[in-house]
C-alpha cells in the first residue's frame, strides 16, 4: 500500500467512535439517584432529632410522593413548579459551561417578572398571538438587562461575577419592594403592595382546565421544552457555544484560538439572564398573573441545585428540574398534611449538591453499586 | 555523607517512572543523572527527597537504611533538592523563603526576621552566593533566585544537594559560574547529583555519570573517557544523529516587519522596547535568550494576543499592529505557543474539537453559526493520520496523550493550514527525543517550502540547528544578530548576558 | 552580576498610564463638584444643626450648626480645587488620597444638605456605624482567614446565620455568654465542614460553599418553625448590654463613639488585631500565607499544607460564628429567618476592598457600616429620596467598590484552587 492509501485507511479508523462510550452510567444515574435516596435519608433523621414521631416521618415521606406523583392534580404541581426551574436552572447551566458562575438567577427573575408584569397590563386590545409572546419577551429582556451589568462588569474591570450577582439580587428586591408600592406598577385599588394584573390576552393559558378546574399547568411548560432544546443546539452545534465551552475549560487557550473572552462574558451572561427572565415571566404571566412581593420564592437559589445536579448539561437539567419540581409539590403536601415544614425541602436540596459534588461520600455509605475504583 | 539507592521502583498507574534503580551518591563528588525528558529522573530525585515514596526498593545513608517518608524526613536526613521549577513564594522575601518550615522564634510563635536575616547573610558570604535578604523575590532575576533556592537547602545544613535541570534558565556566563559554585560545594565535601538532559554540561562538570532510560538505569559513564555519541545513544536507545541537515536558505521578500516596537507587560513595563525585525519568506530566524527578557511578549505582540503600546507591526504588506489574533490567523499566520497545555490545546475537549480550535468559524467547517460537525471529524481524521498522532480515535480527549502527541496536534492544527509565517514559541520544550526530531523536521520542511518562521527557544542547541539568522533579546531589545552558520556558542551566550 | 536596573523603563510605561488615571479623576472631582453646588447648593436654605453629645454625657458638647448653601459651595469649591490640581504635573501621586478626601467631603455636604433646618445627631450614626460596621467586619475577617490559605469561602453567609442562630436557641437556654460560646463553636463546626469538602474532597470551593449556605439556611428556617413557634422560650435570648470603659468613655464625642459598645464590637476590635499579629508577625501565619501563595514551595519544606488548611478555615468559621450571634445576642435577642440579610457578602466585599488584611477589612467595614446607618438615619429624617433606594446603598456600593478597585488589589495566589499531593 503507498503512503497515501495507509493514511487514508488509518482515517477511516479514526473516524470510528470510541468503543467505550462516554456516557459513564455511574456518573450519570447511580450518583445522582443515590444522591436523592441518602438526602431523603439524613432528612429522615433531621425530622427525628427535631420530635418528629417515627410514623409521621413516614407519614411526610409519603406525602412528599403521592403530593408530587399520586394524582394528576400532583402531576400538574409537580411539572408546574418543574418550568421555572428548568428554565432558571438552563441559564445557571450555561452560564457554568462558560466558567460563569451566575448567583443572580433570583434578581434576574425578579427583573423578568417586572418586564413581563408592565408589558402584560399594558397594550389592552393586542390579540393573545401578539401579546403573550411579547410580555414573554419583555421577560427574557428584563432578565438578560440585569445578568448584562454583571457581565459588562466582569469583562471591563475583572470584578467576580458572584459578588456581583448576589449584589443585584439584594438590589431587585429593594427594587421590586418600590415598584410595588408605587405607580404606575401598584394596582390602584388595593394598598398593599401588589402589581396590576395581567390582562387576558397576556397569559399563558391553563392546559389541563378543562379536564379539572384547579390544574395550574400552563403553557409555560412548553416554553421550558424549548428552551432546553434551544440551550442544547446552542452549546452542542453552534459556532457561539464552541466558543462559550473552550472559555469555559480553557480560558487562555480560548484567548489563544482568537475567541474574544469579553464578548463571550456579556453574551454569556445575557443568554443567561434572559432564562432566567422568562421563568420570572412564567410566574408572572401563568401561574399568579401579577406581581407580589416574593413572587419569585427562591426559585433562583433552587435552580443552582438544579444545574449543579443536572451537571451543566441541558437533558441532564431538565430531568433535575422535574426532580426539584417533584420536591416542591411534594414538599408542600407534607406541610399539608404531615404538618412538616416546607424547609425541611431545601435541606435535602443542599445535601442532594453536596452528595452529586463529592461522590466519594455517597461510596462510604454504599459502597455497593460502585464498580469502578475510587478515585 | 554516602547515600545509596537500591532497587527503587515506582508506578504511577499504568506508568512505570522507575524500575528497580540502583543509583550511588558519595560525598565530595559530582554524580551525573542523565536522561531525556520522561525517563524519570524528576521521578528519582523526588522519592529520595521524600515527596513520593517509592513501591519497592530503599535507601541507606551511609550504609544504614532510612525511611523518608515526608520532604521534612529528607530535610533532616541532610538532603536538599533545588527544583527546576524554583519553589519560592513570589512575594516574600529572599529570607522568609530560606528560613520557611525552620524559622528562629521567640516567645508567642514571634517570628525572629532580624535573626533570619542575620543567618542568610552568613551563608552567602561563606559560599559567595551574594544575596540582598530582603529582597522581594518576584522582583529578582532569575539567576539570583537560584542563588536563593541554593541558600535555601544550605540553610538547612544538606549534605546531599540535588540540582534539577539548574541550567535551564540561565545564560552560558551564568552556567559557568552556577559551575564554580557547585565544584566549591563539592570540595567542601558535600555530595551533589546534577540531573540534565544537556550532554555538555553534564560531561563538562559531573565525576561520574549515570544515564536513566525509560525508568531504569541503562549505563554508567566516566566524563573523562565517554564521549557525546555515545552518552546519547545510551539516553535514547539507538543511535540517532546529533543535528539537523538542512539545505542554505533561500530567503524570499519580507513577510513580518516590525519597527519601533514596545509592549508593555503586566506589570506596566516595556517588555519590548524599542524592536525591529524583519522575517522573509524560506528562512528560519531564531531568537535567542534567557527566559524573562521579552521573547514572551514579542511573540503575544506578533500574533494578536497583546496590544502594541508603540511602533508598527505588518505582514505581507498589511498593517495588523491592531489586528486580533484572529485576523492574523486568517492572513495565515500561525502559532504553535510554549505552554501547550495552557494556550495551545484545551484538555477536556476532544481531539477532533482541538483540531478545529482556531478554524471553527471558517465556511469549511460552519454555514452561519452552525457547525457542520461532519466535515470537522473528516479534516480531522486527515490531519491526525497526516501527521502522525499517535492515538487510536479523534473523539479522545486531548488531555490524555502524551506531551509529544499533544504537540504533534498543535503543529497538526496549524500546518494543516494554508500558512505562510509560522510563529514558533519554545516548540520542543519538555519532548522526547523522537518528538523534537519530528517537530524540527516540520518546521524545516515548511521553511523549504517557502514558510517564513520565527522561532523563539531558550534552548540554543535548537536555535543553531534551526536558525538561518539568529537574533539576541536582552532586557527587551535586539542586541545582536548572527548568522547562524558563522556565530558560536560564546558570541552568543554574551550577548544573551547583555555583553555585546 | 545581573542587576535589577529597569527602572527607567518602567517609570515612563507607568507614567503614561497613570497619566490617563490622573486625568480621568481629575474629571471626575470636576463633575462631583458642579453636582454639589448646584444639587445641594442651590438647594439649601438653613442650617444643619448636628448634636454631638447625648443626654446624660459628662460634658455636653455644644451642637455643631453648619450653614447648609454656604458649606455646599465650599465644599464644592475644594472638590474643584482638588481636580484642577489632577491637571497640573506631579499630581499622580496624591491621586488615592484626594479622590479619598474629596468624597468623605461630597458626603458630609450630602448629609447637610439632607439636614437643612433638622436636627441630627452625628455622634449617634457614628456610634450605629460601629455598631453595623462589627457583622461585616468578622464576615471579612473570616473571609481574610480562609482566602490566605487560599480557600474561598462563599460560606460564611450561611456561618454568620447557624452562628446567629446557635445563639438565640442556646442563649436562651443557658444564658448569652453560654450562647455566644456555642455559636462559636458551630460556626466552627461548619468551617470544619466547609474545609473537609474543599480540602479533603476537594469540590469546587465556590460550590461547597453555596451548598452549606443553602443547607444553614433549610436548617435554621426549618428548626424555627418547626421548632421555635411553638417552644417560643427557646427564641428569647439576653442580648449583651454596652459595656462603659471607665474614663476614656467620658470624653467627648469620641467616647460614646469607641468606649461605650458592647462585647461584640470591642471583640471584633481584638479579633482583628489578633488576626494582625499571627498573619504577619507569627511563624505560623508565615506558613500559613505561604499555603495560600505557593502551596507546593511549602509542601516541598515540610509544611503539612492539609492542616493548615483545615486550621485556618475552622478559625475563620469560629469567627464567623462570633460575628454571627451579633445579630441575636448582640442586637435583637430572637432569631428570625434570613436574618443575615447578605451581610456575610458584604462581608466578602469588604475583604477585597481591604485588600485580604484584616485591619483593612476593618476599615472597609466602617464605610459599608457608615452607609448602612446613613440609610437608616436618612429615612428619619425624611429625605425625598425613598427608603428602599437608600436600603440599596450598601450593596450598590459594594459593586462599585469591588468593580473599582478589583483591578489594583491581588488576592493569595494560589486563591480557589485545591491543593493536590502527588
Amino acid at each position: 500500500m503507498s503512503e497515501q492509501t495507509k493514511r487514508e485507511s488509518l482515517s477511516e479508523q479514526l473516524l470510528q467512535r470510541a468503543t467505550v462510550s462516554r456516557f459513564d452510567v455511574e456518573q450519570v444515574v447511580i450518583v445522582p439517584v443515590l444522591a436523592v435516596v441518602l438526602a431523603l435519608i439524613i432528612g429522615g433523621v433531621v425530622m427525628l432529632a427535631t420530635g418528629v414521631a417515627p410514623q409521621a416521618v413516614a407519614q411526610s415521606y409519603a406525602a412528599l410522593f403521592t403530593g408530587s406523583l399520586g394524582s394528576v392534580y400532583a402531576l400538574s404541581e409537580t411539572l408546574t413548579a418543574a418550568t421555572p426551574l428548568t428554565l432558571a436552572a438552563l441559564g445557571i447551566a450555561l452560564g457554568f459551561r462558560a466558567g460563569l458562575f451566575n448567583i443572580g438567577a433570583e434578581g434576574q427573575i425578579i427583573l423578568g417578572g417586572i418586564g413581563a408584569v408592565v408589558v402584560g397590563f399594558s397594550f389592552a386590545g393586542l390579540p393573545i398571538y401578539l401579546h403573550l409572546p411579547l410580555a414573554l419577551l419583555a421577560g427574557a429582556l428584563g432578565g438578560a438587562a440585569w445578568a448584562a451589568i454583571a457581565g459588562w462588569l466582569r469583562a471591563a474591570t475583572g470584578a467576580h461575577e458572584v459578588i456581583i450577582t448576589i449584589m443585584l439580587n439584594l438590589t431587585s428586591m429593594r427594587l421590586l419592594t418600590y415598584l410595588l408600592r408605587n405607580p404606575p406598577i401598584q394596582n390602584p385599588e388595593r394598598t398593599d403592595p401588589i402589581s396590576k394584573s395581567v390582562l387576558e390576552s397576556a397569559q399563558l393559558p391553563h392546559l389541563l382546565d378543562w379536564l379539572e378546574p384547579n390544574l395550574r399547568l400552563d403553557a409555560g411548560i412548553f416554553v421550558a421544552i424549548a428552551a432546553v432544546v434551544f440551550v442544547y443546539w446552542i452549546l452542542f452545534r453552534t459556532t457561539i457555544g464552541f466558543e462559550f465551552r473552550a472559555s469555559g475549560l480553557n480560558p487562555d487557550a480560548a484567548r489563544y484560538a482568537g475567541m474574544r473572552s469579553g464578548f463571550i462574558i456579556v453574551a454569556v451572561m445575557a443568554l443567561s439572564g434572559a432564562l432566567a427572565g422568562l421563568a420570572g415571566a412564567n410566574q408572572v404571566l401563568g401561574v399568579i398573573g401579577r406581581v407580589s412581593p416574593n413572587f419569585s420564592g427562591g426559585i433562583g437559589f433552587d435552580a443552582i441545585a438544579v444545574a449543579l445536579l443536572g451537571r451543566s448539561h441541558p437533558v441532564g437539567v431538565l430531568i433535575a428540574g422535574l426532580l426539584f419540581g417533584a420536591l416542591q409539590a411534594g414538599g408542600r403536601q407534607m406541610q399539608a398534611s404531615a404538618g412538616v415544614s416546607l424547609d425541611l425541602i431545601s435541606i435535602i436540596q443542599a445535601l442532594i449538591i453536596i452528595f452529586v459534588a463529592a461522590p466519594v461520600l455517597i461510596r462510604k455509605v454504599f459502597p455497593w453499586p460502585f464498580r469502578s475504583k475510587a478515585k | 555523607m554516602d547515600v545509596e539507592l537500591r532497587g527503587i521502583t515506582k508506578r504511577f498507574g499504568d506508568v512505570i517512572a522507575n524500575s528497580d534503580v540502583n543509583l550511588s551518591i558519595r560525598a565530595g563528588e559530582i554524580l551525573g543523572l542523565l536522561g531525556e525528558n520522561g525517563a524519570g529522573k524528576t521521578t528519582l530525585m523526588n522519592i529520595l527527597s521524600g515527596l513520593y515514596r517509592p513501591d519497592k526498593g530503599e535507601i541507606l545513608i551511609d550504609g544504614k537504611p532510612v525511611r523518608i517518608e515526608s520532604a521534612k524526613d529528607a530535610i533532616r536526613a541532610g538532603i536538599g533538592m533545588v527544583h527546576q521549577h524554583f519553589m519560592l513564594v513570589p512575594v516574600f522575601t529572599v529570607a522568609e523563603n530560606v528560613v520557611l518550615g525552620v524559622e528562629p522564634v521567640g516567645r508567642l510563635d514571634w517570628l525572629d526576621l532580624k535573626t533570619a536575616r542575620k543567618q542568610v547573610e552568613e551563608i552567602s558570604a561563606q559560599h559567595g552566593l551574594d544575596v540582598d535578604p530582603d529582597a522581594i523575590i518576584e522582583e529578582l532575576p532569575v539567576g539570583i533566585q537560584q542563588r536563593v533556592e541554593i541558600i535555601k537547602v544550605l540553610f538547612r545544613a544538606a549534605s546531599v544537594l540535588i540540582f534539577d535541570e539548574p541550567t535551564a534558565v540561565l545564560t552560558p556566563q551564568e552556567v559557568e559560574e552556577f559551575f564554580e559554585i557547585v565544584r566549591s560545594l563539592r570540595d567542601s565535601g558535600k555530595a551533589l547529583v546534577f540531573i540534565s538532559h544537556k550532554l555538555h554540561e553534564v560531561l563538562k562538570v559531573a565525576n561520574r555519570i549515570s544515564v536513566l532510560r525509560d525508568g531504569k538505569i541503562v549505563g554508567e559513564a566516566d566524563p573523562k573517557t565517554a564521549t557525546d555519541a555515545e552518552l546519547a545513544e545510551l539516553m535514547v536507545g539507538r543511535p540517532i544523529s546529533l543535528g539537523v541537515e538542512k539545505k542554505p536558505a533561500t530567503p524570499g521578500p519580507p513577510l513580518l516587519e516590525a519597527r519601533h516596537l514596545k509592549v508593555l507587560n503586566e506589570r506596566e513595563e516595556f517588555a519590548v522596547n524599542d524592536v525591529d525585525l524583519t522575517i522573509c519568506a524560506g528562512e528560519v530566524v531564531g531568537v535567542a535568550g534567557v527566559q524573562g527578557n521579552g521573547q514572551t511578549e514579542l511573540v503575544e505582540a506578533v500574533t494578536g494576543m497583546r496590544p502594541v503600546a508603540s511602533g508598527t507591526l505588518s505582514f505581507l504588506g498589511q498593517d495588523i499592529t491592531r489586528a486580533s489574533t484572529r485576523q492574523c490567523h486568517r492572513l495565515g499566520m500561525a502559532h504553535i505557543p510554549e505552554d501547550r497545555r495552557r494556550s495551545g490545546i484545551i484538555g477536556e475537549f476532544t481531539i477532533a474539537e482541538n483540531m478545529v480550535l482556531n478554524t471553527y468559524y471558517d465556511s469549511r467547517y460552519s454555514s452561519g453559526i452552525t457547525l457542520r460537525w461532519p466535515d470537522v471529524y473528516k479534516a480531522s481524521a486527515r490531519n491526525v493520520a497526516d501527521f502522525d498522532v499517535r492515538t487510536p480515535s479523534i473523539f479522545n480527549l486531548s488531555g490524555n496523550l502524551s506531551g509529544g502527541n499533544q504537540q504533534k496536534l498543535v503543529v497538526a492544527r496549524e500546518l494543516s493550514r494554508d500558512v505562510k509565517l509560522i510563529v514558533a514559541a519554545q516548540p520542543t520544550r519538555g519532548l522526547d527525543v523522537g518528538s523534537v526530531d519530528y517537530v524540527h523536521d516540520r518546521i524545516i520542511e515548511a521553511r523549504d517550502a517557502g514558510v517564513g518562521v520565527l522561532m523563539v527557544s531558550t534552548e540554543l542547541d535548537e536555535i543553531m540547528a534551526l536558525s538561518d539568522r539568529i537574533l539576541v533579546m536582552f532586557r527587551g531589545r535586539i542586541v545582536k544578530e548572527f548568522d547562524a552558520a558563522k556565530a558560536t556558542i560564546g558570541e552568543i551566550g554574551l550577548a544573551m548576558a547583555g555583553v555585546a | 552580576m545581573a542587576v535589577t536596573e529597569t527602572a527607567p523603563a518602567r517609570t515612563k510605561a507607568i507614567e503614561h498610564s497613570r497619566r490617563r488615571q490622573t486625568l480621568i479623576t481629575g474629571w471626575l472631582l470636576l463633575v462631583l463638584a458642579a453636582f454639589v453646588a448646584v444639587v445641594f447648593g442651590l438647594d439649601s436654605s438653613g442650617n444643619a444643626s448636628f448634636r454631638l453629645a447625648f443626654p446624660g454625657d459628662a460634658f455636653a458638647v455644644p451642637n455643631l450648626v453648619v450653614p447648609a448653601a454656604p458649606y455646599a459651595y465650599a465644599v464644592a469649591a475644594i472638590l474643584a480645587f482638588f481636580g484642577a490640581r489632577h491637571f497640573m504635573r506631579g499630581a499622580a501621586r496624591w491621586t488615592g488620597w484626594l479622590l479619598g478626601i474629596g468624597l468623605l467631603l461630597a458626603v458630609t455636604a450630602f448629609l447637610t444638605w439632607a439636614t437643612d433646618d433638622k436636627s441630627f445627631s452625628l455622634t449617634g450614626m457614628l456610634q450605629a456605624t460601629l455598631v453595623r460596621a462589627v457583622p461585616i467586619a468578622l464576615g471579612g475577617l473570616a473571609g481574610v482567614l480562609c482566602e490566605r490559605v487560599a480557600v474561598v469561602n462563599i460560606a460564611i453567609e450561611g456561618m454568620l446565620l447557624a452562628g446567629a442562630f446557635t445563639g438565640a436557641v442556646v442563649g436562651s437556654v443557658i444564658g448569652g455568654i453560654g450562647g455566644l460560646a456555642s455559636a462559636v463553636l458551630v460556626g466552627g463546626l461548619f468551617g470544619l465542614l466547609l474545609a473537609v469538602l474543599v480540602v479533603t474532597y476537594r469540590i469546587d470551593q465556590i460550590i461547597a460553599g453555596v451548598a452549606i449556605n443553602l443547607l444553614v439556611l433549610g436548617l435554621t428556617s426549618y428548626a424555627s418553625s418547626q421548632v421555635l413557634t411553638t417552644y417560643r422560650h427557646l427564641n428569647n435570648a439576653p442580648v449583651f448590654q454596652s459595656i462603659n470603659i471607665p474614663f476614656v468613655s467620658d470624653i467627648p464625642v469620641i467616647g460614646p463613639i469607641l468606649f461605650q459598645q458592647n462585647i461584640f464590637v470591642y471583640g471584633a476590635i481584638i479579633m482583628v488585631a489578633l488576626s494582625t499579629y499571627y498573619l504577619f508577625y507569627t511563624r505560623s501565619g508565615l506558613r500559613a500565607r505561604a499555603v495560600g501563595e505557593h502551596p507546593e514551595a511549602a509542601d516541598t519544606l515540610g509544611i503539612n499544607v492539609y492542616r493548615l488548611r483545615y486550621i485556618n478555615v475552622v478559625i475563620g468559621g469560629m469567627v464567623a460564628g462570633f460575628g454571627g450571634a451579633w445579630f441575636t445576642l448582640g442586637s435583637v435577642g430572637r432569631f428570625d429567618d434570613n436574618m443575615t440579610g447578605g451581610r456575610g457578602f458584604i462581608g466578602l466585599a469588604a475583604m477585597i476592598f481591604g485588600r485580604w488584611h484584616p485591619v483593612g477589612a476593618l476599615m472597609a467595614a466602617l464605610v459599608f457600616g457608615f452607609a448602612d446607618s446613613l440609610q437608616q438615619k436618612l429615612a428619619i429624617l425624611g429625605t425625598p429620596i425613598p427608603s428602599e433606594f437608600l436600603a440599596m446603598a450598601p450593596y450598590l456600593a459594594t459593586i462599585v467598590l469591588v468593580a473599582g478597585l478589583i483591578g489594583r488589589s491581588r488576592p493569595p495566589a494560589a486563591d480557589g484552587k485545591p491543593y493536590v499531593k502527588e
